[in-house]
């Protein structure tokens, strides 16, 4: 086959490996990268278990519009409205960034739940995977915080009173109530410190934070694998080597499964 | 594209060529503000002789014909095999058990960076996050706020009241009390001065009754900004928007989810004019107008009880308010 191949065909893949050579030899990302892509899932996976990614996608969306919307949004209970306004009326697709990611946000919330509805159906957070369900939930905690402090930025009257009435509901929790409630408002009453405070938590702390569980998350995605649908004969995570369990299709669950490395499971 | 060496890294020989490269960028970029046509030019003239020069000096390993293998001479003789350090003549004598048990020094570093990152990350930690929390506690008390002349409350009337508790931070801080004159106690005037923060969940309570917006009266803060005062007809009740909580005339509730009387406003008279201080709270009032018997406790935060069991037990106040 070498033979067939021209000289000339040979030395433009060798020019168009060469960087990708250059990278994988010092970083090792292009290996990496294969690593992530290029695994093994189970044969009977269906369109369920793209509520992920599409998870991520949406809270990808919602970071990039952030980022721009917040080049245009001011944190001022004098300008707030005004520039919410300004980015709605005035700025050339302003309408269109602040659309997505008012409306992303639900998006997002609701894909959250969806994807947390499939993964308890299909108990996929049984063994080996109970952490990756724990930081699943921590994300939920996480994405509602990150609901509640945007939706006082608009800084328009449903804005204003839909958050007095979440601070004093947080008021109302025991022992620690009354605390948080001051902390989140940073004084006695909803003002111009609330109103930064939200907004550095809505696009520092809280996307930080779920930036990392999100690594985290993905992280323990790669190492346990996807887990199989409740009625795949297929055991979740193992190695395709072995040959298939005969005779177990459409059977009651028979024992364990998703464990890695497990593949009479 | 591939180097002629093999699979070696190209490694290029140390070059002063980039240092001229260099100080010919800087030229052209000086040149061309200082002086155009001149300095620039002399900047591009060196900038393209060095970067020629470098580019040659980085390259020559592919330039020349790689150098034939060189042929390494036989070694005359296998040198003796390295004697292992442990069986070598030793620098130190051999540590005694004892010596060994005691903490090595890979231990004491090792304790020596976590105790020192502790610190350091305490160090930057703890005002971090004290200018978070503090200053939602501190400072937060308010100044009294000289809401008019007592001109303006005709007696067994109420009027709406709002001023602003910060004229610095603005309109967000405008307030709302209602506010009745009930006549002389003990040649005293005495107000009813309720706030108009529900205590269900801090919504603003509305008056059941008509609002005279036209017989308005707008008076001067002590920064300027506006107080206005709005006098109601036939003021009957207080209700709630967000979720139906009712109160009567005195504050106390009738109806919905509220756990407790509205909270009142102190009041003081100077100069023949109404002061609102602070606002505290209430769990229920007795009879009415000047004759009410308020039962008084320390502000609480809207949902939460200020009287009972619940008194003792919550809400722990926070510091400083």
């Amino acid at each position: 086959m070498a033979r067939a191949r021209s000289a000339r065909r040979e030395q433009i893949e060798k020019l168009a490996l060469y960087p990708i050579d250059w990278l994988e030899e010092r970083s090792g990302l292009v290996g990496g990268l294969k690593y992530f892509l290029l695994r093994k899932v189970p044969r009977d996976t269906n369109w369920f278990h793209t509520l992920g990614s599409a998870t991520l996608t949406a809270f990808l969306v919602q970071a990039v519009t952030g980022v721009f919307l917040a080049m245009f949004y001011k944190p001022d209970p004098d300008k707030a409205y005004e520039s919410i306004q300004h980015i709605t009326n005035d700025v050339t697709l302003g309408w269109l960034v602040r659309g997505m990611h008012r409306w992303g946000a639900s998006v997002f919330i609701i894909l959250m739940f969806f994807h947390m509805a499939r993964v308890f159906l299909f108990g996929a957070y049984k063994y080996p995977r109970e952490l990756n369900w724990i930081i699943g939930v921590l994300l939920l905690a996480l994405g509602m915080f990150e609901g509640f402090t945007g939706y006082l930025l608009p800084w328009d009257n449903t804005a204003y009173w839909a958050t007095v009435v979440g601070i004093n509901i947080n008021g109302t929790a025991p022992f620690l109530g009354p605390f948080i409630a001051q902390i989140l408002t940073g004084g006695a009453e909803i003002g111009s410190e609330t109103i930064s405070r939200f907004y550095a938590l809505h696009m520092l702390a809280l996307p930080g934070a779920m930036f990392a569980l999100i690594g985290l998350h993905l992280y323990l995605v790669i190492r346990l694998g996807v887990s199989s649908p409740p009625w795949s004969a297929e055991a979740a995570g193992a190695e395709r080597a072995e040959p298939e369990p005969t005779g177990r299709a459409g059977l009651v669950s028979p024992g364990p499964r998703g464990a890695v490395g497990r593949p009479d499971a | 594209m591939e180097p002629r060496n093999g699979d070696k890294p190209h490694l290029p020989p140390p070059s002063l060529w980039p240092v001229g490269f260099a100080i010919g960028i800087a030229c052209t970029l000086v040149g061309l503000v200082v002086s155009f046509p001149i300095g620039f030019g002399i900047g591009v003239a060196i900038t393209v002789v060095f970067g020629f020069l470098w580019v040659r000096d980085v390259t020559r390993d592919y330039a020349t014909p790689p150098p034939a293998p060189e042929h390494h001479p036989e070694p005359a003789a296998e040198p003796a095999p390295a004697i292992p350090a442990s069986h070598g003549e030793a620098a130190l004598p051999e540590p005694t058990p004892e010596e060994l048990s005691t903490m090595p020094r890979s231990k004491f570093l090792e304790g020596a960076t976590l105790g020192l990152g502790a610190v350091i990350g305490g160090a930057v930690t703890l005002p971090a996050a004290g200018l978070m929390i503090l200053p939602a506690f501190v400072g937060q008390e308010q100044d009294e706020v000289d809401v008019g002349p007592l001109g303006n409350f005709a007696e067994g009337e109420w009027t709406i009241v709002t001023f602003l508790i910060d004229p610095e931070i603005g309109e967000v801080s405008r307030r709302t009390a209602y506010v009745r004159y009930n006549g002389l106690l003990e040649g005293k005037p005495s107000f009813t001065a309720v706030s108009n923060r529900c205590v269900h969940l801090g919504c603003p309570v509305q008056p059941s009754g008509l609002v005279q917006d036209e017989k308005q009266k707008k008076e001067k803060g002590a920064k300027g900004e506006e107080i206005r005062v709005i006098p109601v007809e036939g003021l009957s009740a207080f209700g709630c928007p967000c979720h139906g909580g009712a109160y009567d005339t005195e504050g106390n509730r009738t109806a919905g989810p509220p756990v407790r009387a509205l909270d009142r406003y102190t009041f003081s008279i100077r100069n023949g004019r109404l002061h609102l201080g602070k606002t505290y709270s209430v769990s229920e009032v007795e009879s009415q107008g000047a004759q009410a018997l308020i039962k008084r406790y320390r502000l609480a935060g809207p949902g939460q009880h200020v009287d009972g069991i619940e008194k003792v037990l919550y809400p722990i106040q926070p510091p400083g308010r």
